[in-house]
Order: structure tokens, then sequence, then C-alpha cells
């Protein structure tokens, strides 16, 4: 089994009028089936309201599955008694950074996790300096959090998350607020975590560029899983992308279009090198 | 017609330790019916320069003009300037509140002192012009889906009848489609009413496909103000105030250094397109 699986996970919300009666059942995740191995980067796609988020407040049990199961690390998220373990195994990352800091300077906010979890202190400020290492803040540890800029605090929601040693990590949208240099801090910092510690990412986003060296990618659509497979596998098919409301990266885009007007180029091409030498390729071909 | 910023100074807490000069010497001339994005990492004043333009913040000195009246002068109607000068805000959403969307749009020309006919007849156009279905007018604004309910906060500023749009980061956590539905709406607003747009974003991509100049600011500065094709050949100065060119620049960067005779200042998928065949063609 591997670090985060689901078995055909259902999950409803019931929409109550103002009397409280049930008006209807929304069935916002949809026999959902996922098995994610230890190790991987895996990337969520889907446009707003496909059940993205839902699905991944399931993985640290914040929402609880209506029908099937969910099982981080081979623990099921209904057992209360695992409750805590499986927050601290899958830590998770939300959008804004200014909801997730709660301390008044950096390296006291990533050592709130730790400090919780009853781990002693000495050992509380060597988590604190390794997280804050591997995201490159280190440097800011004594800062106060509000000087930051918004990539700059994102990256110290992560580290504290990768402070309680979690054995996966959950990132909802965590660039959506950022500029281009934040999102590229973040993005760097995501990869990093997965490369060199080896902690299991799960990355929801709306920006397709950032997912291309994803092990693998499902694209949500009415809670359901609508495609799955490799980058580009998923890339290559930007027409049904453009039905599900998402996109493909801009080089993506270019090498598609190019073919249409009958360049000769391979499908699903994902990066500048790649178009540059296909197209380079084609000239030669045409000459 | 026009805004005019002259010599704008603003400092945060100007009498305290912690005094920060947020705008130095802007000097900005924003005639009628352009469209321009405004570009620049977190913090480099990008908020505090659109809040002048209505009145929200006053300058620390220097004088901002609205169609040749100065906006801080004693008898100036600030009201009307408010009314002239729509901004949106971040995550607009946030700020609806009424039972039903219409009621929600009525609410800005309601407290213009508008008759009721008068306020339903904007509040209809507005919600016509962000292309809300009639469906949803009497919905909770609440049930909307996210793209839905930003549209309908803009259209809550547009029932104002500004003449000028401001929208701070629009699209910012919609999908790719409601992002694009978003802005090709303004685009067509802007085309059909000839209002003047200033889209503040964060997206090199979307302000090259649509706006026609565009102001960088930097620590509180303005850097380049210049056509997108301009401002995108300094990418290399972008990049170090934490910004970018669009994605396609930097791949016909990297053709034209394969050898391939591609011009390099294109912003867009589509120029980039009809660059690379023509080369290819020629080839031929």
């Amino acid at each position: 089994m591997g670090i985060i699986k689901t078995d055909r996970l259902v999950f409803e919300y019931i929409r109550r009028d103002e009397e409280g009666n049930v008006e209807g059942i929304t069935r916002a995740v949809d026999e959902v089936d996922l098995d994610v191995k230890k190790g991987e980067f895996v990337a969520i796609l889907g446009h707003n309201g496909s059940g993205k988020s839902t699905l991944a407040k399931h993985i640290n049990a914040i929402l609880y599955p209506t029908e099937g199961s969910v099982w981080v690390d081979g623990m099921d998220t209904r057992e209360e008694k695992d409750l805590w373990n499986i927050r601290q195994e899958a830590g998770m990352v939300f959008q804004n950074p200014d909801n997730q800091i709660i301390g008044q300077v950096v390296e006291e906010d990533v050592g709130f996790g730790p400090e919780n979890m009853g781990v002693p202190t000495d050992e509380i400020w060597e988590r604190v300096e390794e997280s804050l290492k591997a995201v490159g803040m280190y440097q800011y540890r004594k800062f106060s959090p509000n000087k930051l800029s918004g990539g700059q605090k994102q990256r110290v929601s992560i580290a504290g998350v990768i402070a309680m040693h979690p054995k996966c990590i959950i990132l909802d949208e965590p660039t959506a607020m950022l500029d281009p240099n934040g999102r590229r801090e973040v993005v760097r910092a995501v990869r990093a975590l997965n490369d060199v510690e080896g902690i299991t990412v799960l990355l929801i986003t709306h920006y397709m560029e950032e997912i291309i060296h994803a092990d693998k990618v499902f694209v949500m659509d009415k809670g359901k899983v609508a495609m799955q497979g490799t980058p580009r596998e998923i890339f290559s098919q930007v027409e049904k992308l453009k039905q599900l409301r998402l996109d493909v990266p801009q080089v993506t885009l270019l090498a598609h279009e190019l073919k249409k007007s009958g360049v000769d180029l391979p499908a699903g091409i994902l990066t500048v090198e790649e178009l540059t030498q296909a197209l380079e390729h084609a000239q030669k071909y045409r000459h | 017609m026009s805004i005019i910023l002259d010599h704008v100074n603003y400092i945060y807490g100007s009498d305290t330790s912690l005094a920060v000069h947020a705008l130095k010497d802007i000097n900005l001339v924003i005639p009628d019916g352009q469209f321009i994005g405004l570009i620049g990492h977190t913090g480099s004043g990008k908020s505090t320069l659109v809040q002048h333009l209505n009145g929200l913040i006053k300058p620390s000195n220097g004088n901002i003009y609205f169609n040749g009246e100065d906006i801080h002068a004693q008898d100036y109607n600030k009201k009307k300037l408010r009314s002239k000068v729509g901004l949106v805000f971040q995550y607009p959403e946030h700020q609806l509140f009424e039972i039903d969307v219409f009621s929600d749009v009525c609410f800005g020309p309601k407290n213009l002192g508008l008759s009721r006919q008068e306020t339903e007849l904007r509040a209809y156009a507005a919600l016509k012009q962000v292309g809300l279905e009639d469906d949803y007018f009497y919905q909770s604004p609440f049930d909307l889906s996210g793209g839905q309910k930003r549209r309908v906060a803009i259209a809550g500023v547009l029932a104002m009848k500004p003449e000028i749009l401001v929208l701070d980061e629009p699209t910012a956590g919609l999908d790719p489609k409601g992002r694009d539905e978003i802005l090709d709406q303004i685009a067509k607003l802007k085309e059909e009413t000839g209002i003047t747009v200033i889209l503040v974003s964060h997206s090199m991509e979307d302000v090259a496909k649509y706006v026609e100049r565009i102001i960088v600011m930097n620590q509180g500065a303005v850097m380049l103000d210049d056509i997108p094709r301009e401002v995108f050949k300094h990418y290399k100065e972008l990049e170090e105030v934490g910004l970018a060119a669009p994605q396609v620049t930097y791949i016909m960067q990297a053709l034209s250094k394969k050898g391939m005779p591609v011009r390099t200042d294109v912003t867009t998928i589509a120029e980039a397109k009809d660059e690379i065949l023509r080369v290819l063609g020629s080839g031929r």
C-alpha cells in the first residue's frame, strides 16, 4: 500500500435551509481511488469547485469520508486514536500565508508544531534550524514574519510543517497569492523537499508550469478523477484540458498551435529546451 | 478627462521610527481609455499607488489631479470622485453581503442617492456587462462559484458608472478558464464603453495578452513605463526585481540563441506562432 491511499472515497455536503431542513446533498468527492507511493511528487489539477481541496482535506483528517476509506501510511483516518499521528505525518499548507503564521519571530513560528508534539527543547531547535535551511529561510530566523514577502512567508509556513517531520506534505494552492518570484521560490523549495529529503508531495495548483516535473498528475472534475497520467500524457491533451476549464504551460500551448499549423512536432512538449530541439529538427527537415 | 500624479510621495507612519517610504516621487499621466497593466513584486507600492487614485490615501506630498482638479483641494467632492474611479480590491467576493445578487449590485448606486428605477437599471446593465446570466440574479451570492462571485463584485463597482476601473489582481485563485473569462469580459467592456482600465497583476502572461501600456513599480518608484514589447525587452532587470517576462519571450530568446532568426521581442503566443511560422516558411 502507498503512503496515501483512498478507496472509493465519497464526500457529501448536506445543504440545509434556514430552518435546518435538508435541501439537498452535494457530492463533492465522488468515488476517488488514489494511490500515492512514498517519495512521489503528485499534482492535482481541477477547476474551482472540482473537489480538489475537499479531497486534500481528507488526507490529514480535517474531513472524514461519507463512504469509502482513506489511509495515511496504513492508518485509517477514521480511527480516532491515530488522529494526531496522521496529522503529524501528513502536514498541510494553505493558500494564504497570513492565515498560517502565528509566531512573533520566524523561528518561534517554526518551533510551534514540534513544541506542541512534546519534542524536547534541544531537539526543537535542531528541527527549526534544519527546516528553515531546507526552505532557504535560515538567515531570516530572527525576523518578524510581517517583515517578509509573500513567498518568504509561505516558505516559513512550509518550514513549520517540515519541523513536525511529516512523511508527506499537502499544499493547497500555495502560490495563488504570490508574485512570480515568490512562486519560483516556493516551487523550488517544494521540489527540494521532494528530491533531497524524500518527502512525498501532493501539490494542488492552478499554475500548470509548476507541475511539469511531477511524477503523476490527477485531474479532478465534478468530484471524480477525470484524467491521470504523467505530465506529458496529461498536457498532450490540450483540447480536453480546456474543456475541463484548465490550461497547459505556454510552451506546450505554443507547440500545440504550431502543430495545428502543420509544423512537425511531437505532442506534449513541456520545456523550452524540448521545443527548441524539436523546432531545430523541424527546420532541418524542411530545408 | 485624465488622472495626473505630480511628484507624489507617500510615507507610512511618517512620525514614527518605523516610517516606510512607500511611494517615491511618482509622476504619471493616465489618459482616457487606456488599458494599463500595473506590475511589481509584493511590497513594491502597487496597492498604495492605486489607493491614491480615488483619494483613499492622501499623499504625504505632491498632488493628484482628476480631470484637471486637485482631488485634495478643500472643496473637492470626494464622494463623486469615488464613483468615478472604481476600485475592485483583491478577493472582492469577500465584500459581498446582500441576500441576493441583484440587491448586492444595487447597493452602490442606491447609496449615490439615485432613484430606485435608475438604481435597478444600472444594476441590470452592470450584471450584463460582466456576463452573468439572469438565472443567477435572485440567488444568494454565496451559492455562486468563485468566478461568478467575483463577477458580481465587479458588477457592484461598474454599477457606479466609473470612468476609471482599477482591478487589483482580479484573477487570483481562479482556475485558468475563469481567469480568461474575467479578463476577456473586461477587455470587451473596455472596447464597448471606452472606460480606462488599470489591471494590477502578478501574471506577466495576462498582462502581455491584454494591456497596451505597462507600468512597473519597484521599491515605491516607477521603474519602467512603456508598451509591453518594450517593457519585456528588459526581462533581465525585471527578474532582478522579482518579476519576469512571459514564458514565450524566453522561448524566443532560446530559439534565437540556437541560431534561429526569430524576433525576440515577442510577448504573446499568437505573435510567437506567427513569427516561428514565418521563419520556418522562409527556410523552405
